[in-house]
């Protein structure tokens, strides 16, 4: 069994995140990069699967520059087997139609009984792409999956919703959004760290790709009109304790309904 | 693996391979989420966290120097020293047990035959099993030659009998190499032995009550007609103090590492304190005083750190004066990490001086770096008359 994992490089969520106001795009070199913690889960969850398997090959793939490189070294130093990484300077500012064609379009041949995702990335929050995937490849789709396991030909899992939690299953293959009720991801072993530089990593560029159905041919990215700065923080009103520092407090506290 | 601990760690003055970030990474992280929120509780309860070593053991802690072909992860000690710092960032005293394990597993594996290595190693480098190192006794110390404990060949096995003093892991152990006087007096008589907790006749005494290093037990071992088969004799008879000190020589390295991460934490913690904290109208970083002590410190661990890794390259490449260039790495860094420890407990004024804060464990756990693994008095013997004897 072959699992692919969707993983993305995002910009450290500890940090601040800043978007270049020339492009409206996300200036990458303003932070650290990381690999999502909510892909690193769905990885987690191939992994665990491959645990009790040892014939499931789980391969990474992300597109993304040429330094996303290190999400896939990443990957494969917590135990994926290989690595795909979709990388093109056409693809830069890609919105979530081009990025779901480009993926699904890797994704076509690349012999995946099961593709696994997360809900939704911390950068770009769509929570689009998995099922944007799907209908491109005509998969079926399990999102906003909080328990997973494999059943013969099927997958299973739990989902939760504001009303009730079901089991949904699917014949393979398949794709599986997860979310972060998932377990967390495991360390990478120091074998594990040194071993990834061995493991293969294919590299594809969108000139490879049949990326484009006929007459729907979009190297799209969102049109961003206009980006500004965010105005630094104003108006807020020291209180200087006088006695009643605690009244007024409770007062603003009240008048914002925080209490 | 995120966490909401940020750190400014100066960056070292000479490069790491693309490797080596990627170990200081892994490191970080879990040191920053197993170790580090729960250190101070650890040191206040005297906890030993054997579930958390046995995590560490998962990811390659438990033989990081160790052959492959018996689970070791096979770095080199360079990678080992940048893995030490970083770990000890999160804990020093569980870093430095972590240490002493390493130093016990690579002993095996290094003067242990096919047999010994196959059967005692792979589980000490999954820390399934965890190792201590006994040499020093009540009447031996820092003359360790001195000591007294007894091995009696008998038939197919030795008798041990004896007491050994200050064994970090004692009675959680499950091995432990100890080394014991089976000829003449000095250290030409002495041999190792791997002893299994399980033997007959071993025990060990109450936990001590120590200053520091209070999340890892420390007591005396004590040896009462412990019957070890020969099959568990490490190397000859009489080679055991070569490889006692063979061992050291790691061992001091790992504990200076351990030093510059417990050092560099409490200084990044002090520079953050004394930007944050305004006394006289400013900030007590507009203090030049300030600003020289936090130069100081910085100049200092930086130097420790250059030495401690030339001292790691003597290993890796075998030079004829590791020994020397281990001693000047321990000497050096034990010194000035906790010089910059006990200074920036200072710069804390008396938030420093509270548990809660987590400056005051570094340095009690510091301290004792300056005493164990060899007193710096004896680095310094060991330094000095390297030196004397080039020109004799």
């Amino acid at each position: 069994m072959r699992i692919i994992v969707l993983i993305k490089h995002v910009p450290d969520t500890w940090e601040e995140r800043v978007l270049d106001p020339d492009t409206g795009r996300l200036d990458r070199s303003a932070s650290d990069r990381v690999v999502d913690e909510i892909t690193e889960r769905a990885l987690e969850a191939a992994l665990a699967l491959k645990d009790r398997d040892k014939s499931i090959e789980v391969v990474a793939l992300t597109m993304g520059p040429s330094e996303s490189t290190g999400a896939i070294k990443k990957a494969l130093s917590m135990g994926a087997d290989s690595g795909i990484h979709l990388v093109d300077d056409a693809l830069a500012g890609a919105d979530a139609m081009t990025t779901a064609s480009t993926l699904a379009a890797a994704l076509r041949d690349a012999g995946a009984d099961l593709i696994i995702a997360g809900n939704e990335s911390t950068d770009g929050r769509g929570g689009m792409i998995p099922a944007m995937i799907a209908e491109h490849l005509g998969l079926p789709a399990l999102t906003f999956i909080s328990e997973l396991a494999i059943d013969g030909d099927r997958v299973r899992g739990e989902r939760a919703t504001e009303t009730a939690a079901s089991v949904v299953s699917a014949p393979l293959p398949a794709i599986v959004s997860i979310t972060e009720r998932m377990p967390e991801a495991r360390f990478p072993s120091f074998k594990g760290i040194m071993g990834a530089k061995k493991k293969p990593v294919a590299s594809h560029s969108f000139a490879d790709l049949d990326a484009a159905p006929a007459g729907s041919r979009s190297r799209g990215s969102s049109i961003v009109l206009t980006c500004e700065k965010r105005p630094g923080r104003t108006g807020a009103e020291p209180i200087v304790d006088d006695g009643t520092a605690g009244t007024r407090l409770a007062d603003f506290l009240v008048q914002q309904r925080l209490v | 693996m995120t966490t909401t601990a940020v750190r400014e760690t100066s960056s070292p003055m000479y490069g790491l391979t693309d490797d080596q970030q990627s170990l200081v990474d892994m490191v970080r992280d879990f040191a920053q989420s197993a170790l580090q929120p729960n250190a101070i509780d650890w040191d206040q309860e005297k906890h030993f966290p054997v579930d958390v070593l046995r995590q560490a053991g998962e990811l390659g802690f438990g033989g990081i120097y160790v052959s492959e072909d018996v689970g070791g992860a096979g770095l080199t000690r360079a990678d080992a020293a940048l893995i030490f710092e970083e770990l000890a960032q999160g804990d020093t005293a569980i870093a430095a047990y972590i240490s002493i394990h390493n130093m016990v597993a690579w002993m095996i594996d290094t003067f242990g035959d096919d047999d010994q290595r196959a059967r005692w190693v792979p589980r000490l480098a999954a820390m399934e099993h965890l190792g201590s190192y006994c040499l020093t006794e009540p009447g031996a110390g820092s003359d360790a030659a001195a000591l007294s404990t007894a091995a009696v060949r008998d038939g197919d096995d030795y008798v041990l009998t004896g007491v050994k003093q200050f064994i970090s892991g004692a009675g959680v152990s499950d091995v432990y190499v100890v080394m014991a006087r089976t000829g003449e007096t000095g250290p030409n008589g002495i041999t190792a032995f791997i002893v299994s907790a399980e033997s007959p006749g071993l025990s060990f005494g109450p936990n001590e009550k120590k200053m520091g290093w209070n999340a890892q037990p420390t007591g005396q071992v004590l040896l009462d007609g412990v019957r070890v088969p020969a099959a568990d004799r490490l190397g000859a008879e009489g080679q055991g103090f070569s490889i006692a000190m063979k061992g050291l020589n790691g061992g001091r390295l790992n504990i200076a590492a351990c030093s510059l991460g417990g050092a560099q934490w409490a200084l990044d913690r002090a520079v953050h304190h004394i930007t944050e904290r305004h006394a006289f109208g400013a900030a007590l970083s507009t203090q030049q005083s300030l600003v020289f002590t936090i130069a100081d410190m910085e100049t200092e661990l930086q130097a420790a750190r250059l030495l401690v890794r030339s001292a790691a390259h003597s290993i890796d490449t075998g030079h004829p004066d590791v020994a020397t260039h281990c001693a000047m790495a321990k000497r050096f860094a034990t010194d000035v990490a906790f010089t910059a420890a006990n200074a920036a407990l200072q710069l804390h004024g008396g938030y420093g001086y509270l548990a809660e804060y987590g400056i005051e464990k570094v340095v009690r756990d510091l301290r004792v770096h300056q005493i164990l693994e060899g007193t710096n008095e004896i680095m310094k013997l060991i330094i000095g008359r390297a030196v004397l004897e080039k020109v004799s």
